[in-house]
């Protein structure tokens, strides 16, 4: 990459600057609308917060107040406009269940939450490209059927009945790893990363079987491309080949996937979580939707679209960086 | 002593015979031309010696390339001759380079592969290479990315990796034929230079009889995957013993009997282009400026009456498709208008557009990417018909495609087919098929023969002209290739940057061009009997 932006004249640079900024204000505009999606959702759902909070036997002036009070009674704009302005401060309002303020709720579970999810992407890009490159490099041969035979199982099994699958053999069985609960990261990094690691594991393998099937059809339409036959022509190896000429090209539809599953990751934790008995985002969201709380709800949720949405950035930044014919253009 | 030598080559694959005993050899500071129509085995005979057949493909016989013998040779060993010994140029530059690889990464590779060589070393002999191949450091430095880069630009790049350690060998399958006539002078010159400068080798495969005639010491020319004849080029051309070697000789100056019966109309003209312009966007400089726009179309004005076939000939990039296209209503100029029967067919709506669209019609150059392979032959060729004032109903609708098939000389029975059960020429007989389906008065056809064998070509040429006759429609032909103008029009545009630089009667332009870059065209352009005259009279 470096070429490029040494390059004399502008033309590229600033094309990719552009390029940033509209992505940028993309990003932006999706989380405004989904920000107004999540507040209209959640104000049509019916359910009195003031009146949960109180109880049945409150009187309806003692709701009234309360509902003053919550600022429940303002117009509806005003009462976006600050729910949102809450936002940016990171300032979420307070929980109805919990009465504490729903950033504490947040900080709490997001240190279990994120590394689980981070370490899911991860394993499931690890055991998906090298399977990929695996399965192409042998395209219609015994071990790319095998490969691809343990993908589809992948994609199929359910992840929950895989976790369970897990706690079984690991946790009940070879007493590797605790069958869940989390120790909190204070009891050391070594036993609060084996706690995740099941998890992780039963989150990234059907990701991984998605992904390492993406990589493989990517991977083998690239092969058929002409400049593959060009390389080999210069006397590079299969191996070689498949490596620095087609593992780049056939990265950016990986990607993209990458950046899809990432929701449905984060979607997977919901159930993993209960599962696993994690104290993390996906536990708190589910809990406060049986409660009816909605303002942790609302707040979770942003986080989730926010995070989802900052990912797709990432990928449509990496788009450029791996194909140079993005950087240029006009 | 033979740098190449083939001996009984026959290859198959599954139960398919691709190839059968193939007899063909090629010295130091020689070139061989390969030449046969497509399916004959041309490449697959190349991909034989380079070793990157598909799996499937079982090979018998002898390839000896420098005293190693090729069929036994393990990977190991030709990866080790591949882009080092051998090196090979592919048919289309546009995808022949990796692109997300800079050009000078692309032709360092092969480089550090074989000689261990440093980055900087590697890429200092990169450099050299461009150089030598007219792409210089200051236009084109080791950072450019393919894309960047014109075909032609790209096809030195090629050059430039398969040439760039001087190998033996260089086979090169088609170099030229993606490139328009004056790219391909200038790459073969580049080619003739390089079989000079390092008595290298050079098998040279082409379907185009005039580029082999030009460049090849010796011919052998291929058939269904069988030798048909082989020797000296001037002589085998000029005697023409062997059948085929005639068939595939007279159908590359094949020119249509044209019978003038129809009366070229009068009065109002069919087509009337008033000074348009075409302008494109410029690149982006900074976040808030743009360069200047690109003129694809200049100030453009002609007109064609009914009946009439016009040539509009032109180096690629020249702006002859953008104007096409306006004609066609796919594009708007920027300024300027265009009157079809009289009628203004610039900034309409799609429902204005209607009835002009019924009057004219499309040939597009590729009949493998023109139609929907998931779609019977009735169907597309009835296509079209939706642009009429009265749909018509099922039996009508097979009835008139059933005509239209017949008048391309296809059988009505082929109507329930799909796309891939036709051959290439069969395919540009349906898409010629759906172009006159609605009996419209201009047809406009984009390179209609460039992608179809010598004998089709000549076959669709006939065809063209005899629907011209029969049916009385316009043409304007969009090629760069003269032999096809010369063919089949009557009047020529010569266009060049944009701009129409020459018009007259087909013979006259083409043979005293008055302007420059018609000068350039007709210099350019092969020509079978002239290049079969040199060659003897060299010999002696």
């Amino acid at each position: 990459m470096p070429s490029v932006w040494t390059k004399q004249d502008s033309g590229p640079v600033t094309a990719m600057t552009a390029y940033l900024l509209k992505r940028l204000a993309i990003a932006f505009a999706t989380l405004v609308l989904a920000s107004m999606v999540v507040f209209a959702v959640l104000e049509i759902i019916p359910g009195d917060p003031a009146r949960l909070m109180l109880g049945m036997n409150a009187s309806a002036d003692q709701v009234e107040l309360l509902r003053n009070q919550m600022g429940l009674n303002a117009p509806l704009a005003l009462r976006y406009l600050h729910w949102a302005g809450g936002l940016l401060s990171l300032d979420f309002g307070r929980s109805y269940t919990y009465s504490v303020p729903v950033i504490d709720l947040v900080r709490e579970r997001v240190v279990v939450s994120l590394p689980l999810a981070l370490i899911a992407l991860a394993l499931s890009t690890l055991i998906a490209i090298p399977v990929g490159l695996f399965s192409a490099g042998r395209h219609g041969r015994a071990g790319d059927t095998i490969a691809m035979g343990a993908a589809q199982l992948g994609v199929a099994v359910p992840n929950f009945w895989f976790a369970l699958m897990l706690i079984y053999l690991f946790a009940v069985w070879l007493r590797l790893v605790p069958a869940g609960g989390f120790p909190g990261w204070g009891a050391g990094i070594w036993p609060a990363l084996k706690a995740l690691v099941l998890p992780a594991i039963a989150l990234a393998l059907p990701q991984a079987a998605i992904l390492a099937r993406v990589t493989r059809s990517a991977l083998i339409e690239v092969l058929n491309e002409d400049y593959i036959r060009t390389a080999r022509a210069k006397g590079l190896p299969y191996r070689a080949v498949l490596w620095r000429h087609a593992l780049r090209n056939a990265m950016i539809p990986v990607l993209t996937i990458l950046g899809l599953q990432f929701a449905f990751l984060l979607a997977g934790t919901i159930i993993i979580e209960n599962v696993f008995y994690l104290p993390g985002l996906g536990r708190l969201v589910f809990q406060a939707i049986t409660q009816r709380d909605l303002i942790v709800v609302e707040s979770v949720v942003m986080l989730l679209v926010a995070a989802v949405i900052a990912v797709n950035l990432l990928v449509d930044l990496s788009y450029a960086v791996v194909d140079p014919r993005l950087r240029s253009r006009p | 002593m033979s740098l190449l030598e083939i001996e009984s080559l026959s290859l198959t694959i599954g139960d398919t015979p691709i190839l059968r005993n193939i007899e063909l050899s090629v010295a130091p500071g020689e070139v061989m031309g390969l030449v046969g129509e497509s399916g004959s085995g041309k490449s697959i005979t190349a991909l034989t010696v380079m070793q990157l057949l598909p799996y499937a493909a079982r090979t018998t016989g002898r390839v000896a390339f420098d005293g190693i013998d090729i069929l036994a040779a393990s990977e190991d060993q030709m990866c080790a001759l591949r882009g080092d010994d051998i090196g090979m140029v592919f048919q289309e530059p546009m995808t022949a380079l990796n692109p997300v690889k800079t050009i000078g990464e692309q032709v360092a590779e092969g480089i550090r592969w074989h000689t261990g060589a440093s980055r900087a070393d590697a890429e200092e002999r990169a450099r050299k290479m461009l150089d030598r191949v007219g792409l210089p450091a200051a236009q084109f430095p080791l950072s450019r990315y393919p894309h960047e880069l014109s075909g032609g630009q790209r096809q030195r790049v090629v050059i430039a990796i398969a040439c760039a350690l001087k190998p033996k060998l260089l086979i090169a399958d088609e170099p030229t034929t993606a490139l328009d006539v004056v790219l391909q002078a200038q790459i073969l010159d580049l080619l003739r230079d390089l079989v000079a400068e390092n008595r290298m080798g050079l098998l040279l495969i082409s379907h185009d009889l005039a580029v082999v005639t030009e460049m090849a010491d010796r011919i052998t020319i291929l058939r269904h995957g069988e030798v048909m004849e082989a020797g000296d080029t001037a002589r085998t051309l000029s005697e023409q013993l062997h059948p085929y070697t005639r068939q595939l000789a007279q159908a590359s100056m094949h020119v249509p009997a044209r019978a003038r019966t129809h009366e070229v109309g009068q009065g109002q003209p069919l087509l009337r282009v008033d000074s348009v312009t075409r302008d494109y966007p410029g690149r982006r400089t900074s976040l808030f400026k743009r360069s200047a726009p690109t003129r694809a179309v200049d100030n453009v004005s002609f007109s064609m009456t009914s009946g009439q076939s016009v040539a509009l000939v032109g180096r690629s990039g020249c702006g002859k498709s953008t104007l096409a296209r306006m004609i066609l209503a796919l594009d708007g100029p920027t300024s300027g208008t265009i009157r079809f029967r009289g009628q203004e067919i610039t900034g309409k709506s799609e429902a204005d557009l209607k009835s002009a669209r019924r009057d004219m019609q499309v040939v597009f150059q590729d009949p493998y990417g023109s139609f929907d392979p998931r779609q019977k032959v009735e169907r597309l060729v009835a296509e079209p018909l939706h642009v009429l004032e009265k749909k018509p109903d099922g039996a009508e609708r097979r009835e008139m495609v059933a005509n239209a098939l017949h008048e391309v000389g296809l059988s009505p029975r082929d109507m329930d087919k799909y796309p891939h059960e036709f051959s290439g020429g069969q395919r540009q007989r349906l898409s010629i098929a759906r172009a006159i389906i609605t009996r419209p008065k201009l047809v406009v056809a984009d390179e209609p023969v460039s992608a179809l064998d010598v004998s089709i070509r000549a076959q669709i040429l006939d065809l063209f002209a005899e629907l011209n006759q029969k049916l009385g429609i316009a043409y304007l032909f969009i090629t760069h290739d003269l032999i096809v103008a010369r063919a089949i029009s009557d009047e020529v545009m010569v266009m060049h940057d944009g701009r129409i630089v020459e018009r007259g009667k087909t013979s006259e332009v083409l043979d005293h061009p008055q302007s420059e870059a018609a000068r350039a065209l007709v210099g350019a352009a092969p020509d079978l009997h002239r290049a079969i005259a040199r060659r003897l009279r060299e010999q002696g």
